[in-house]
């Protein structure tokens, strides 16, 4: 089923995420949550992990959402949304659009054992990662989605393992459609929700989510910072379709890792005096690494 | 030393004086300050161990059954969800009598999600084979890892501290937290009995068939009996060498003279302990049995206790779902058959996901029993939000 | 025995507040208990924290439902949560504003005291966490817990500058509400 270029580029805004949630100021899960949720628009159920969206849109008696809501555990979202796929297709329900959400944990960690199995099945349920590289609604434990040098509680002298490639894990499962986002392209993003759920199968979209409690930053400079990541070539945006990627966001003009990690006390560690450390020029390397591999 | 700081901190503080050999934990309110301070004493190389970062409760059971079965001193904390999600290890650890230690910092369970103190999660596995200790305070809390490594060593069973999530985790108060000499002539080095070495091949986690597996239960049900012994030698040597009561099956406060007996477990107690002062200042003597083993259950020395008592009330922080109150069952049945009639034993459900227990609703609960025997019930229940069909 | 409820939003240091506190209170000699009751870690949600001071030991668990002292971090809970809920018809609440304690329109029979300790605190810590002057405003007035004590507090818990900044704002509340200077009427 294809959408319209006019369709697949209009911005949304149904307010089906609605305002009053208790997220912090300037989260960027917040503001992904919504505009995911108006990009998939009425027709749609939410499986969310336990984590910061399902704690922050869902207490009793308040829950923000306005389409379907469905939160079991931890660990399992995944296979909540399949079980919830394999209603809909037996009762011959629908269509509806199934989206499983979740964080760090239920995605990489936690949750792998769930996540793998439905990909490897193959049902129709779009997975979307809000990647904001660390445990945050537990206290900011790293996560295997953690960065190299990151500070978090856990690994308090800076991370020392690189970030686990889900887009490439889920690419080579099958899963027909994968793509990653940044928070700060809102059209970007909204346009990959709706594409995805035009497509048979699994499919799986990893957006950076930055966290400013977590990641030492001003509410204010999300945006910012979801730019330098991509700008420094440390969080590509990418399509991989049919196992091809495609559609990659160029940058014609990069920036020194240096910038980007300035900005954000989880790293303020590498710098001494202002002094960037090795582990810089590690990260760089890093940077470096990606844009040669996806040609940004 | 006395020193004044957060429930969790006097805990990884004391647990690192333990000498563990491999951590692994996975974090989950509210026991996240344990694992955090562990991760950092391991990074900044004050605590000889390796830490492992796992992908999951699960998974951070399994890693240290591994290491225990290898011969190392192992040590992981966990709660609620994460508690439940390595139930099967558990049950795995117990069978294959490793000394393992958990503190298990008791919070609610899903659905709904909850992440406040109650203690059904340590209630769940009461079965699993571990023996179960409860802390009154932070005090105990840090003594009672100390003591929970020897007991579990010397038993070949695994032991798991529980403490009250948030009411003992994040509060802050006077501990004195013992010198490392002190720990280290009180808990000698780890000597493993049956591990995985190339120098004594052995297999370890066989499987057993109708023919063999009935006696491992029952030698695992006798051994947690006779752990009765143990707990309770441990807890005199501990109060010897460092000056302090802790630990233990039992405690008592005020029984002699009582005419009600409350028999509670964990950071209640010292809420109650306020409140029978109180009564007794107005002329009413009530007493409290703290069960401080609450697996194996205390059975005989709670029968020594309250066998002149006949009006008793139970009061915990869990429920068996279509039952009533577990621990108040496991009261019930420590009185023989004979000596059950006349004897009240009310029961009480309260603290549930974290609601607070004031003394004012404890003291609506003396006053109720003290009229009449109360089957089952829930302490400062809010009708007004449940529907009419529901009650 | 005393008992302070500490109202504010998450990341206003609140936790803290009431650690500090206990722990002056236990450096002057008393027993003393902090404890916490929030959700999950986020900034912005209301949060409070009690504390009990006495010169034996506390035994109790539960939250503090008559509070002898309120200090409230945040003036604008006062219209979303019932901040004053218990209070003690002759207590003592503590308000961080920059308005005269009747202004406030507190509906409460305790006495209201008022210190601007966000502005004070971007003054001289330069971020907005009233934590320490309003801990310093509330040793001024009730002389429960010594100044010197939280100053010994203070810099076991936040290192070098971090510690010398936020003694000076406890002093500079100390000052405010010892002298009267400085204070909004």
């Amino acid at each position: 089923m294809e959408l319209s270029e006019e369709i697949l580029n209009r911005v949304e805004k149904k307010n089906l995420f609605a305002v009053g949630h208790r997220a912090c100021g300037g989260c960027g899960q917040a503001l992904a949550a919504r505009l995911v949720a108006d990009a998939a628009g009425e027709n749609t159920i939410a499986c969310v992990a336990t984590g910061c969206l399902e704690i922050f849109s869902s207490p009793y008696p308040d829950p923000s959402w306005r389409i379907p809501f469905l939160h079991s555990l931890f660990e399992n979202v995944s296979a909540v949304a399949s079980g919830v796929e394999a209603a809909y297709k037996v009762m011959k329900k629908g269509p509806v659009n199934i989206i499983a959400m979740g964080g760090d944990g239920s995605t990489a960690d936690i949750g792998f054992q769930s996540i793998s199995g439905m990909f490897e099945r193959g049902h129709q349920v779009l997975y979307i990662c809000y990647d904001n590289e660390a445990y945050m609604n537990t206290g900011v434990q790293r996560s295997s989605f953690t960065p190299y040098g990151a500070k978090t509680t856990t690994t308090p002298m800076g991370n020392k393992t690189r970030k686990k490639n889900l887009p490439f894990i889920a690419a080579d499962h099958g899963v027909p459609y994968v793509a990653t986002a940044t928070v700060d392209d809102y059209r970007d993003l909204q346009r990959k929700v709706k594409k995805a759920l035009t497509i048979e199968g699994p499919k799986y979209l990893h957006i950076l989510v930055p966290c400013p409690l977590g990641w030492g930053h001003a509410g204010d400079l999300t945006i910012q910072i979801c730019r330098l990541a991509k700008d420094t070539g440390l969080f590509p945006v990418f399509e991989i379709i049919n196992g091809k990627i495609t559609n990659v966001v160029k940058v014609p003009i990069k920036k020194p890792v240096e910038e980007y990690l300035k900005l954000q006390g989880r790293f303020r560690h590498l710098f001494k005096k202002g002094v960037p450390t090795e582990v810089v020029a590690e990260i760089q390397t890093i940077a470096n690494q990606n844009i040669e591999r996806f040609n940004i | 030393m006395l020193k004044y700081l957060e429930g969790s901190h006097a805990v990884s503080q004391v647990v690192a004086m333990c000498r563990p050999q491999v951590i692994s934990a996975y974090p989950i309110t509210p026991q996240t300050h344990i694992v955090e301070d562990l991760a950092r004493l391991v990074s900044e190389g004050r605590l000889d161990a390796e830490f492992i970062n796992v992908e999951s409760e699960f998974s951070a059971a399994s890693v240290i059954l591994g290491a225990s079965a290898a011969g190392a001193r192992a040590y992981t904390t966990t709660t609620s969800q994460g508690l439940l999600l390595m139930t099967e290890v558990l049950y795995c650890i117990a069978g294959m009598r490793l000394p393992i230690v958990l503190t298990c910092t008791n919070r609610a369970i899903s659905a709904p999600l909850n992440i406040w103190n109650d203690q059904q999660d340590s209630m769940t596995v009461r079965d699993a084979g571990w023996i179960q200790v409860y802390a009154e305070d932070n005090q105990e809390a840090a003594d009672l890892h100390i003591q929970a490594f020897k007991i579990a060593e010397q038993t070949n069973l695994p032991v798991m501290v529980c403490m009250d999530g948030f009411i003992l985790t994040h509060a802050f108060e006077p501990v004195d937290i013992p010198e490392p000499q002190e720990v280290d002539a009180f808990l000698p080095a780890f000597k493993p009995q049956h591990i995985v070495d190339p120098r004594w091949p052995r297999a370890l986690g066989l499987y057993a068939d109708p023919r063999f597996y009935m006696e491992t239960r029952y030698i695992l049900h006798r051994a947690l009996e006779k752990s009765e012994d143990v707990i309770k030698q441990v807890s005199a040597d501990f109060s010897r060498a460092f000056g302090r009561p802790s630990g233990g099956l039992i405690r008592t406060y005020k029984l002699e003279n009582a005419d009600l007996v409350i028999v509670t477990m964990g950071s209640v107690a010292g809420t109650v302990k306020d409140l029978i002062d109180a009564l007794e200042e107005e002329g009413k003597q009530v007493g409290l049995l703290q069960i401080g083993s609450f697996r194996p259950f205390p059975k005989q020395a709670i029968y020594r206790a309250l066998k002149d008592k006949m009006n008793i009330v139970v009061l915990e922080k869990a429920v068996s779902l279509g039952r009533g109150g577990i621990l108040a069952s496991d009261v019930r049945w420590s009185f023989p058959r004979g000596e059950r009639k006349g004897r009240v034993i009310s029961s009480f459900i309260a603290g549930l996901g974290g609601r607070n227990i004031s003394t004012d609703s404890l003291r609506e609960m003396v006053e109720r029993v003290c009229l009449e025997p109360v089957e089952l019930d829930f302490l400062g229940l809010n009708k007004e939000i449940i529907a009419e069909r529901d009650l | 025995m005393i008992e302070i409820r500490i109202h504010g939003r998450g990341g206003q240091g609140n936790v803290a507040a009431a650690e500090l506190l206990a722990n002056a209170a236990f450096k002057d000699g008393k027993y003393a208990q902090a404890f916490p009751s929030f959700g999950a870690e986020r900034i912005g949600a209301p949060v409070q924290a009690f504390v009990r001071i006495d010169h034996k030991p506390i035994r109790t668990r539960e939250e503090v439902r008559q509070p002898g002292y309120l200090i409230v971090q945040d003036r604008y809970l006062i219209d979303t949560v019932p901040v004053l809920d218990g209070l003690k018809p002759d207590g003592l609440v503590i308000v961080n504003a920059d308005t005269c304690p009747e202004d406030l329109q507190l509906k409460t029979t305790a006495t209201v005291a008022t210190i601007p300790a966000t502005e004070i605190a971007l003054e001289i810590i330069g971020k907005p966490i009233p934590n320490v002057i309003m801990i310093g405003a509330f040793c001024s007035i009730t002389g429960l817990v010594s100044l010197e004590a939280v100053q010994r507090a203070i810099r076991e818990k936040f290192p070098g500058k971090m510690g010398e900044n936020n003694v000076a704002a406890l002093e500079r509340a100390h000052e405010i509400m010892q002298k009267g200077k400085g204070q909004p009427c």
